[in-house]
């Protein structure tokens, strides 16, 4: 007999935590990530500086969605931890290259004043935050298309760069995307003058590349990946998620153009979460999906911990979550409003 | 099995990595907290500066211990996917209480710490800079019990069998309290404080041979000393503690900690030695009767071999395991006569005068660190040929979907990447050691209006 809490049952609920954990986390990491890859686009010294430094008090708190979202997948369906990690082997050792990179560029290049030092981490920087954008999209689209599990667990694929097919490259780019317009709307929030005004350009363009990309996205879905359209012929309802998708989205420009950037900032967060949302309602009660054999699929149940693990942790989760929030919010206050460059910045 | 080796060095080299910095930030953080504390209380303006530069390195290990635990999370899942399957159920938990109660707390104050000096009250800046120390000293708590739990399982239950066997957790509590936590804990704890005690001690004693930045260099000594000197103590204690708890629960960790073969015999310790495996003898300098002394206050007392166990339930490195062991405790030793000779001059008035002393304390800052990972190692080897004690072999833990290959590309990958990351690390540190603790106050003193108002024009 499943326990239940309030009438869900207790891998139902972990399944919402996962998903609000990695929804919190594309969010953040999202802007992040996003400002990251626009920085080769600034030219002057200063800017760049500001740029780099609208997101480095906050980078590191946000890296820790990451951490978090980890740890409760291995520790609430430690089965999926372990199977889809190591059958995304390579994907997964290149996105920990280049967080690292990541880090060490924001960190290491106001360190020097030399020019070639600072060009050479600012390409670091960029590149790896595109990177990062674009595999945490392969990495989704391989979730979504499903991977060649077979029996006991074990990865039938081959070869290096399996995970590197069409599907997996187009949400790739749609994330990239996504991720791009998200950033460009946080660093318009952070910064004032000209560099301000070359942002408010790039955002259209981010906006117009992704609008494109989700829809080229949604259509393909639908025309080649079967079991994910499945689930929407039987429930039409369901058809509103992506529709509350393009609403999120086409809200954007609107506010952009009257200078409302804290709401189109809570809207494109609103794109990214409804899109993890179609993803989760796409895939419920699957887990991963296996393209060998239907049976080595992988749901929920079969891959959570034990009941008894899972309540011991939704009351960690329910002890932990306010005070997280107490502190991220103070922590926000305190950095509110525009850049400034003091001795302590990066 | 090259799989497997591979997987073992991978992880090993990363951890290794990754723990040369988290000891590092939680020793540091402890100075810090103690040099912010004294500036409130007494307004002294050279605290503030200490605890403003110590500030500025901590940002540095802090940032490299960041970027390689993310590595090691994902390494479990990525190399370990059997024993991550296995395990899952009991140390999930610990892993998401570290993740929630421990890093959201050291993360979300860090932001404070390092950019808040002018932006908030002087004690809510104390207030970020305690709760960053103690988010570092939870995370210690929860990667400690988990990697405790596999060496002294308790507060499970195993379900299924053979490939589908795991472990299930049925009392958090006897999880969390496994025999061996609360020792290695604390252990782990104080060889931290150590390692961050020594660094502020080897770049003041640095300074003050250079006559430079005197006055507050000497105050900073002074109060890394009596850190130093408590704790290296202490780490006798808790070390002690440590062993006792191998003797009871892992015997064959202990026997090979002093090459002990025989089944049932008194043992001897040895305080340098040479293990030789194939003949079972250890040739080199011993107490005998020692270790069975240390363990029962009785040189005669029998205490189990490794004849006592079978040929695959022993380590494989004996030789190894004792001579990482031997040296951890031998650096100990040398730990608790340096700070207590330097204690000694100091109430004598006469420390500052010691320079031979300074000098050995400039590069006494190596030996924590050295201890710490040698006592890791010998943990670690030590509970080999098992990945959980007694229950999962290292042989059947690794994920099998993975190939040799992938893993010789992640490690040279990871080998080059870390080799950049230490050179960084050390460049940077030198440089930050070179500046001296007094390049803010230069820095607070100039304008930036002018900068700021550059910044609206440019693009
Ligand atoms: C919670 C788990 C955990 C924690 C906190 C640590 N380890 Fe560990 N370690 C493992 C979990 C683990 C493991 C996953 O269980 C390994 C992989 C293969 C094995 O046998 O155990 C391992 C192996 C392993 C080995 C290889 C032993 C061998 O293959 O002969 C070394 C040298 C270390 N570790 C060193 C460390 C260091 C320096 C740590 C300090 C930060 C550390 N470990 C913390
Ligand atoms: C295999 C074992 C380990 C794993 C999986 C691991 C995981 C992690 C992760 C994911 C982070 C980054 C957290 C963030 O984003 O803030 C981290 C940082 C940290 N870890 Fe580890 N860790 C391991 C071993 C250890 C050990 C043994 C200790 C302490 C004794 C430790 C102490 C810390 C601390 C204090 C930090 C914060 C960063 C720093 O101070 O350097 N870790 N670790
Ligand atoms: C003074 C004499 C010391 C003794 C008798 C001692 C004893 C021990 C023992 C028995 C273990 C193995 C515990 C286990 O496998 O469960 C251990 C591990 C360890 N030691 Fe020591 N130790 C000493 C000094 C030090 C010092 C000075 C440091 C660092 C500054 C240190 C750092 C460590 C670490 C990091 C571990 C691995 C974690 C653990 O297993 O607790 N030790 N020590």
């Amino acid at each position: 007999m499943m326990e239940t809490l309030f009438g869900l049952d207790y891998p139902t609920w972990w399944y919402l935590v996962i998903g609000g954990l990695f929804s919190g986390y594309a969010i953040l990491d999202g802007f992040d990530f996003g400002a990251g890859a626009w920085h080769l686009f600034f030219k002057k010294e200063k800017s760049r500086r500001i740029a780099l430094n609208a997101v480095g008090p906050v980078w590191d708190g946000n890296e820790v969605w990451l951490v978090i979202g980890g740890g409760a997948l291995f520790a609430g369906f430690p089965v999926m931890y372990a199977t889809f990690f190591s059958a995304l082997y390579v994907p997964f050792m290149l996105f920990l290259l280049f967080i690292i990179f990541r880090a060490i560029a924001i960190e290491f290049r106001g360190k020097e004043p030399m020019q070639w030092w600072k060009n050479l981490w600012d390409v670091s920087y960029s590149v790896s935050s595109i990177m990062l954008a674009f595999l945490l999209g392969v990495v989704l689209g391989n979730l979504l298309q499903g991977i060649a599990v077979g029996p006991k667990y074990l990865y039938q694929g081959s070869g290096f760069f399996e995970f590197l097919n069409p599907y997996a490259l187009l949400v790739g780019a749609t994330t990239l995307s996504l991720f791009m317009a998200h950033g460009a709307i946080y660093l318009l929030l952070k910064t004032e003058g000209r560099l301000f005004a070359k942002l408010t350009i790039l955002l259209k363009k981010a906006m117009i590349v992704f609008m494109v990309l989700f829809g080229v996205t949604t259509l393909y879905t639908l025309l080649y990946i079967p079991h994910l359209s499945d689930d929407f012929s039987e429930h039409p309802i369901l058809f509103l998620v992506p529709l509350l998708v393009f609403l999120s989205i086409a809200n954007v420009p609107r506010l952009a153009a009257k200078r409302r950037f804290k709401l189109a900032f809570f809207f494109t967060s609103l794109t990214i979460a409804f899109s993890l949302v179609l993803v989760a309602v796409e895939l419920y009660p699957t887990l991963l999906i296996s393209t060998v054999a239907p049976e080595h699929s992988i749901d929920i149940y079969e891959a959570a911990a034990s009941s008894k693990s899972l309540e011991i942790m939704l009351t960690i989760v329910a002890i932990g979550t306010p005070l997280v929030l107490g502190y991220t919010i103070f922590v926000y206050r305190t950095f509110k409003g525009k850049v400034k460059l003091d001795e302590t910045s990066y | 099995m090259e799989t497997e080796i591979l997987a073992r060095i991978q992880f090993a080299f990363t951890v290794a990595f990754h723990y040369i910095y988290p000891p590092l930030s939680i020793g540091l953080g402890l100075l810090m907290v103690i040099f912010e504390s004294l500036y409130i209380r007494t307004k002294n303006q050279e605290y503030h500066t200490l605890a403003r530069f110590w500030t500025k390195i901590f940002a540095l290990t802090f940032g490299i211990g960041v970027v390689t635990g993310i590595v090691m999370e994902f390494e479990f899942g990525t190399n370990w996917a059997v024993y991550s399957r296995y395990v899952g159920d009991v140390f999930g938990s610990a892993l998401a209480a570290e993740g929630i109660f421990a890093f959201a707390l050291e993360s979300g104050f860090l932001g404070v710490l390092l950019f808040g000096w002018n932006r908030v009250k002087p004690w809510v800046h104390l207030v970020s800079t305690i709760g960053v120390f103690l988010g570092s000293m939870f995370s210690a708590i929860w990667i400690v019990v988990a990697n405790s739990w596999q060496q002294t399982p308790a507060g499970f239950h195993i379900v299924g069998e053979g490939f589908d066997a795991r472990a299930e957790i049925t009392d958090f509590w006897a999880m969390v309290f496994n025999p061996s936590s609360v020792d290695r804990l604390t252990h782990v704890w104080l060889g931290a404080f150590l390692a961050g005690a020594f660094l502020v001690m080897s770049v003041h004693a640095y300074y003050l041979l250079k006559n430079k930045h005197v006055s507050i260099s000497k105050r900073a000594f002074k109060i890394a000393l009596a850190v130093a000197t408590i704790f290296s103590l202490g780490q006798l204690f808790t070390g002690h503690r440590s062993a006792e708890g191998v003797a009871e629960n892992q015997p064959a960790k202990l026997a090979a900690f002093e090459g002990h073969f025989e089944a049932n015999a008194p043992a001897d310790m040895y305080l340098v030695g040479w293990v030789d495996k194939e003949n079972k003898s250890v040739s080199g300098l011993k107490i005998p009767g020692g270790l069975s002394f240390l363990l029962h206050y009785d040189p005669e007392t029998p205490v189990t071999g490794l004849d006592a166990f079978p040929e695959d339930e022993i380590p494989g490195q004996v030789n190894a395991v004792f001579q990482f062991y031997h040296l951890m405790v031998t650096i100990g030793m040398l730990l608790i006569g340096l700070t207590l000779l330097a204690s000694f001059y100091w109430w004598r008035g006469k420390l500052f005068k010691q320079r031979w002393l300074l000098k050995i304390f400039v590069f006494a800052a190596i030996l924590p660190q050295l201890a710490n990972q040698l006592g890791w190692f010998s943990a670690e080897m030590g509970r080999q040929p098992w990945v959980v004690y007694g229950l999962l072999r290292t042989s059947d833990a690794f994920s099998q979907a993975v190939t040799d290959n992938q893993i010789l590309f992640s490690l040279i990958l990871f080998f080059i990447v870390y080799a950049l990351l230490f050179f960084l690390f050390i460049y940077l540190l030198n440089k930050k050691i070179v500046k001296g603790p007094y390049s803010d106050e230069e820095a607070e003193n100039r304008p930036f209006t002018k900068e700021i108002s550059e910044n609206f024009t440019s693009s």
